[in-house]
């Protein structure tokens, strides 16, 4: 009675019931507001340091490229105005987010999966605590909130890294750097339009390890198998969803 | 209760640096505080040829941006294209006999609107339109008629 | 025995598949309030499906299951988490949080359920640990503690919120012979000194002739004999004395189920 290639579908029928469970138990209260700040922090401090590098490497980079283009044109004091754009509208949210899929989207999923390959979750059901409300909303809820910081301090980084290359490394003034930035990037669609999409990917990322990590079979196989599905799909879905909210709302 | 603590300092502090990027980025690597807000004036002005002048060009006086081009539309009845300029409120005693043209910053650079204030003692106010235009100079028009003047010089003598 | 008018749990001609394979096949028992039943059979043939169905986490394919008069499988989410408020639950190795101390393992269900100052939360944690014999170890993490400590203090965290009924799955499975007769032990006492009703899901013959009151007997899906432990290792019935005695040949099957007549 259940074809085969009807299990994808119920697969995500499932999952967006999960997400719909999630939703339901939030609720005005201080534990849970705690709790979620405690795994902001865990899983905010998980991914700080590598995206803190990995921003200022980008960075470097992008200035590197985009002075070797347009010097062509002789237009390289325009560097920090496309390192700016193109920073705050794709790379830093999505690099932010896929980074944050491998360092903590895959704790968030093997922590789950493990509690509920020793029965923990089954624990919490049996004392009538609810574990969506307790283990993955929290979860869900920090990713939702870290993820847009993080982002935030991943171009902070891309921008420092930007200038030690444009300003200390090739020598472009200073004053030109910033003043491109500060009349060119646009604080409304460029800046917001960014961390409103590093939101949703937030969402994205820590609700699909949530759902990877109670979707696991209760072993070691699967607790693994429940990391590489998060990082796999949690990346590709990021990638789509980005460009479904590049062409909807630009 | 003391690792508790711990923690949530932590996450204090976490939240306080990621808080600290967004705000240094928003109002130091954006136009944020300084685009043309919510306190501004709409001018319009009509102009027989905008050639390539886009939505968001700036407007300038003197060379410094003062607002931006909020709008271009083609008047359904006279066919001239109609720009409206949002104005910075701090530009309020603009003249109301300024007159605009569509200029091009460097030889191939983007097109803006150059104000150029008249003398008048009245002042411009939301919904004026400016009278004295001069449209854009396009290549195409400016070579073929030197190419025309130059043909008919050569044939004169 | 006290008996009282309705059993603390009833199943009544219970079905339950899983996926294609029939796991119960109409089971029915009765377990009077106040003593200690004991489910054995041999292994994969649905005893932890049974302490599943009367908590509720599963449902059977037709049949009803009674917890104190009150059908838990027509319950909603919310009466079935009322309903196991009341309900003790030992879960196989133990299952404590591994993140939090063993005093907050204990504490976890009375945070949740339990309207209670801290004062009163550390001391009825406190005389809870110490009813396992374990007073003074709330400060240890899960993973410092033995596999008979772990199986103590889960047993502590599954009656904290005084339940009228425990299931234990499986609670000596894995233990050393000294924790095995403390855990049976601590059964017993619990059971009398609370006024439990204790369904105890077990192999291990030899413990259960010593603890339990009474003995259902689980083969291929149905009951094959039932009473108490000293009347079934003197029946006649060839799959009970084959599960008694442990003997390879009989009724029940050495080969898996699903593969007979292939």
């Amino acid at each position: 009675m259940s074809a085969r290639w009807l299990e994808p579908v119920a697969t995500a029928g499932r999952a967006g019931l999960f997400t719909l469970q999630m939703l339901a138990a939030i609720r005005p209260s201080m534990k849970q507001a705690g709790e979620t700040l405690r795994q902001a922090y865990l899983v905010g401090a998980r991914s700080l340091i590598i995206i803190m590098i990995c921003g200022f490497f980008v960075g470097m980079v992008l200035a590197l490229q985009a002075i070797n283009a347009l010097a062509q044109f002789g237009a390289a004091d325009q560097v920090s105005l496309l390192v700016g754009k193109s920073l705050f509208r794709e790379l830093g949210p999505v690099l932010t987010a896929l980074l944050f899929a491998g360092r903590a989207g895959t704790a968030i999923a093997a922590e789950i999966g493990l509690m509920k390959a020793t029965g923990q979750i089954d624990a919490m059901e049996l004392m009538a605590i609810d574990p969506v409300e307790r283990v993955a909303l929290p979860r869900f809820l920090a990713g939702l909130i870290s993820v847009p910081l993080l982002t935030a301090m991943f171009s902070a980084m891309a921008i420092l890294g930007a200038v030690v290359f444009a300003i200390g490394v090739m020598g472009l003034d200073a004053g030109v750097f910033w003043s491109k930035l500060q009349t060119g990037v646009r604080f409304g669609e460029d800046f917001m339009g960014g961390i409103w999409k590093s939101v949703a990917f937030g969402g994205l990322v820590s609700g699909t390890a949530a759902w990877y990590g109670f979707s696991a079979r209760p072993t070691g196989a699967g607790v693994a198998t429940a990391t590489t599905n998060t990082v796999v799909i949690s990346s590709v879905l990021v990638l789509v969803i980005d460009f479904i909210m590049t062409s909807f709302f630009t | 209760m003391r690792a508790n603590y711990k923690v949530e300092l932590a996450a204090g502090v976490f939240l306080l640096l990621g808080l600290g990027a967004l705000l240094w980025l928003a109002t130091q690597a954006t136009d944020y505080g300084r685009e043309v807000g919510r306190e501004a004036y709409t001018v319009s002005a009509r102009f027989t040829n905008v050639g390539d002048l886009r939505e968001r060009a700036p407007v300038k006086i003197a060379g410094v941006p003062v607002g931006l081009v909020d709008e271009i539309e083609v008047d359904p009845v006279t066919f001239e294209a109609v720009v409206r300029l949002r104005i910075d409120q701090r530009f309020n005693d603009v003249p109301n006999d300024t007159s605009a043209s569509i200029l091009t910053s460097g030889v191939l650079g983007d097109r803006y609107v150059g104000l150029e204030p008249g003398g008048s003692p009245d002042a411009l106010v939301d919904g004026d339109e400016l009278l004295l235009t001069q449209s854009a100079v396009v290549l195409e028009q400016l070579i073929s008629k030197f190419l025309f003047n130059a043909g008919g010089d050569k044939e004169e003598p | 025995m006290p008996l009282n008018d309705t059993p603390a749990i009833r199943l009544e001609d219970v079905v339950f598949r899983h996926g294609d394979r029939l796991i119960l096949d109409g089971v029915s028992m009765t377990i009077p309030r106040g003593a200690i039943a004991a489910v054995m059979g041999p292994s994969g043939v649905g005893k932890t499906t049974i302490l599943r169905l009367v908590s509720g986490q599963l449902r059977p394919e037709s049949g009803r299951v009674l917890v104190n008069g009150e059908d838990v499988s027509a319950m909603n989410r919310k009466a079935l988490y009322r309903m196991r408020e009341n309900l003790g639950f030992l879960l196989q190795n133990g299952a404590l949080f591994t993140d939090l101390t063993v005093f907050e393992n204990v504490a976890t269900p009375l945070r949740e359920h339990r309207d209670l100052d801290e004062p009163a939360i550390a001391d009825i944690v406190e005389a809870r640990l110490d009813a396992v014999g374990l007073a003074g170890t709330g400060d240890l993490m899960p993973h410092e503690l033995s596999g008979g400590m772990a199986r103590r203090v889960a047993l502590a965290r599954a009656v904290v919120l005084d339940p009228a009924i425990v299931l234990f799955d499986e609670p000596m499975a894995g233990l050393d012979p000294i924790a095995v007769s403390t855990i049976n032990a601590l059964i017993r006492r619990t059971n009398d000194d609370l006024g439990l009703t204790s369904v105890v899901v077990t192999h291990d013959v030899v413990q259960m002739k010593k603890l339990a009151d009474y003995c259902y007997i689980l083969a291929e899906g149905r009951i094959a004999g039932e009473g108490p432990p000293a009347e079934l290792a003197a029946s006649d019935d060839p799959a009970v004395d084959q599960f008694m005695n442990g003997r390879m040949d009989g009724p029940i099957p050495f080969r898996y189920a699903g593969a007979a007549g292939s």
